[in-house]
């Protein structure tokens, strides 16, 4: 008996067609479909974000004004500069509430991501389908990677023109020239630069942190939080005690504060930094870059062979 | 050719050996009970036919190794092991959109048709639902996929009577028919025994006993014996003898069911029966050689090698 490729095409039932396969694409999608159905935080989390960012702009916006007679605010107006300040930083904090969000979601899902489904014994009915380990691994991958950076970006832009819609509102009742919230259209760069720096710091430059997790959730049995984050912790404290460096702590402060040339990352969560969209180059040939991506290969590929002998326990 | 074949499957979990040189061979169209105590090494022996765990030896599903391909096994293959491992947050319309996506057998249509018969809602949660309505939706899911295997562990554990009997009729008219194949294992003999078409028995992860239906209707006669006739129903070697009401009941191998038939009521033996039967004698024969079972077990593992 042999598994030739060609032994498998004489199973199908007399008359069907011989390969019956899905896609892989298609497979892809159904499973990353499934991650959003289970874990509702991934749209949640940003638009609750998003919900309150608005509320708390709109009394922002109704204080600011209420002390100001109408038609003072107008573009080109002396002291514009200042309160323009006032009028668009809500934007900028709803970005960052918004973004920190995801970022949570992202930490925590990514730690149960592979452990869940053992605990409730799920994995038996998921691992009963003609899902590959690999494919289960890569679309559990995608959502902090990929999916996440995204929903952040569709979220805050949403969240964006409600602000601006409603703060426009705010400054017609009370006289002003809206025009103050549309031009220059200061909205539009932004979303570029946080798109940049979705894209590349969320998705790329912190893959190696969630591949990480992944790893984790999917080799312990228990409390995957605190083998995230406890042996990581415990080689820097050793390491500071037998060596008297901090290696180690340094990389992994990198790797959360700083995306390779330190300029993408900035208190504010997005860079507003205009260096760094003529910068990219430098970022995608920086070697952290790589090496991260490297790392998140091996973890991703060490999830793989966890989650081909799992069950549950 | 077989759809499983087993030669010397061997799985340890550290000291303690789960399947000790397991042999077998299931052909299509055929629904083989493995039936065994807690322990005897069923769970192991299924898991690792649909590649959820590794084992030594050769092992083959529908020509594949499981172990290793187990991506595309289970595009032929189905499992369901015991009732509870639907995913609790899972909506019911959204287990039928999910394997109908990744599955290449699933005909939605069936499940539809499966699910109307109950009282299921589609906008259900797993969590929502009773056990039994549970276990109806995991075998619409599973009956809607024109798989060539179905592989069951348990598959009605810890459910009401009524279910049961269902469970087991729905497999029976709805999904089995002679290109398919069934292969289950439980320890509640009772409610599968009617539907069985061969019967494996596993005792401490060996195979004690392999049959089909037929081989036990012909060479197995569970006789009631008069007492006046117990002793020469002995003579005739019985493998197995216990007390029943106002009768000894005696099993036999081989013997002419004509012969018997002096000797009191002539039935083919409950597999219950059969099973404590047979599994006694082997225990009788490594008992007082337990050292013996331990040497033979060490020249296997030596042999292995």
């Amino acid at each position: 008996m042999s598994s030739t490729p060609n032994a498998a095409s004489g199973f199908t039932l007399d008359g069907a067609p011989a390969a019956a396969l899905v896609m892989p694409w298609r497979q892809f999608y159904w499973l990353v479909q499934r991650e959003l159905w289970e874990n509702r935080s991934i749209f949640m989390a940003p638009l609750t974000a998003g919900l309150a960012a608005v509320l708390g702009s709109l009394v922002s916006w109704a204080r600011l004004v209420a002390g100001i007679p109408a038609g003072v605010l107008k573009p080109g107006a002396s002291d514009a500069g200042a309160v323009n300040g006032l009028i668009q930083q809500p934007f900028y904090l709803a970005s960052l509430l918004i973004m920190l969000s995801t970022l949570l979601v992202a930490v925590f899902y990514s730690m149960s991501a592979l452990h869940g489904d053992r605990r409730d014994r799920s994995i038996l009915f998921w691992k009963s389908l003609p899902v590959s380990d690999l494919m289960t691994v890569l679309s559990k991958a995608s959502v902090p990677i990929v999916v996440l950076p995204l929903v952040t970006f569709a979220v805050t832009v949403a969240t964006h023109w409600v602000m601006l819609l409603a703060g426009s509102g705010i400054l017609l009742v009370s006289g002003q020239d809206a025009a103050l919230l549309w031009s220059p259209f200061f909205l539009f760069s932004s979303w570029l630069m946080l798109l940049y720096h979705l894209v590349l710091v969320h998705g790329l430059w912190y893959a190696p942190i969630f591949g990480w997790l992944l790893l984790i959730s999917a080799w312990a049995k228990r409390v995957p939080i605190l083998w995230a984050f406890l042996p990581p912790l415990a080689i820097g404290i050793m390491e500071k005690i037998a060596l008297n460096t901090k290696h180690l702590g340094a990389m992994i402060a990198n790797r959360i504060g700083g995306a390779g040339d330190g300029s993408t990352f900035t208190a504010g969560g997005i860079s507003m930094d205009p260096l760094t969209m003529l910068t990219p180059i430098h970022f995608l040939t920086s070697r952290g870059l790589w090496i991260g991506l490297a790392f998140t290969a091996l973890c991703l590929a060490g999830a793989v062979a966890c989650r081909r002998s799992a069950g549950p326990m | 050719m077989a759809l499983i074949e087993a030669r010397g499957v061997r799985k340890a979990f550290g000291q303690s050996l789960a399947l000790d040189g397991i042999d077998l061979s299931v052909d299509e169209g055929r629904i083989v009970g493995l039936i065994g105590p807690n322990g005897a090494g069923k769970t192991t022996a299924l898991q690792a036919m649909v590649g959820l765990t590794p084992c030594q030896g050769t092992l083959r599903v529908l020509g594949l190794d499981p172990w290793k391909e187990r991506g595309r096994l289970m595009r032929d293959v189905c499992f369901i092991a015991d009732v509870a491992v639907l995913p609790r947050w899972l909506r019911v319309w959204q287990a039928i959109e999910f394997v109908a996506g990744v599955h290449p057998r699933f005909d939605r249509c069936k499940a539809e048709a499966f699910l109307t018969r109950t009282t299921i809602r589609r906008t259900s949660k797993v969590q929502e639902l009773s056990k039994g309505m549970v276990t109806q939706l995991h075998l619409a899911l599973v009956m809607a996929i024109d798989t060539r295997l179905l592989v069951l562990d348990e598959p009605t554990l810890g459910l009401d009577i009524l279910y049961r009997k269902q469970f087991y009729d729905s497999l029976l008219n709805d999904y089995f028919d002679r290109s398919r194949t069934i292969l289950l294992a439980t320890h509640q003999v009772e409610e599968v025994e009617h539907i069985l078409t061969d019967v494996i028995f596993l005792d401490r992860g060996r195979i004690a006993f392999g049959r089909s239906v037929e081989e036990i209707e012909l060479n197995y006669a569970e006789v009631a014996v008069r007492p006046e006739q117990a002793a020469t129903a002995r003579a005739l070697k019985p493998i197995d003898e216990r007390e029943g009401i106002g009768r000894r009941l005696m099993i036999f191998k081989d013997v002419d069911r004509r012969q018997l038939a002096a000797l009191g009521e002539v039935r083919t033996p409950g597999i219950a029966d059969l099973f404590v039967a047979i599994v006694r004698r082997r225990t009788a024969a490594t008992d007082g050689g337990e050292f013996q079972h331990q040497e033979s077990q060490a020249r296997e593992q030596g042999a292995a090698r």
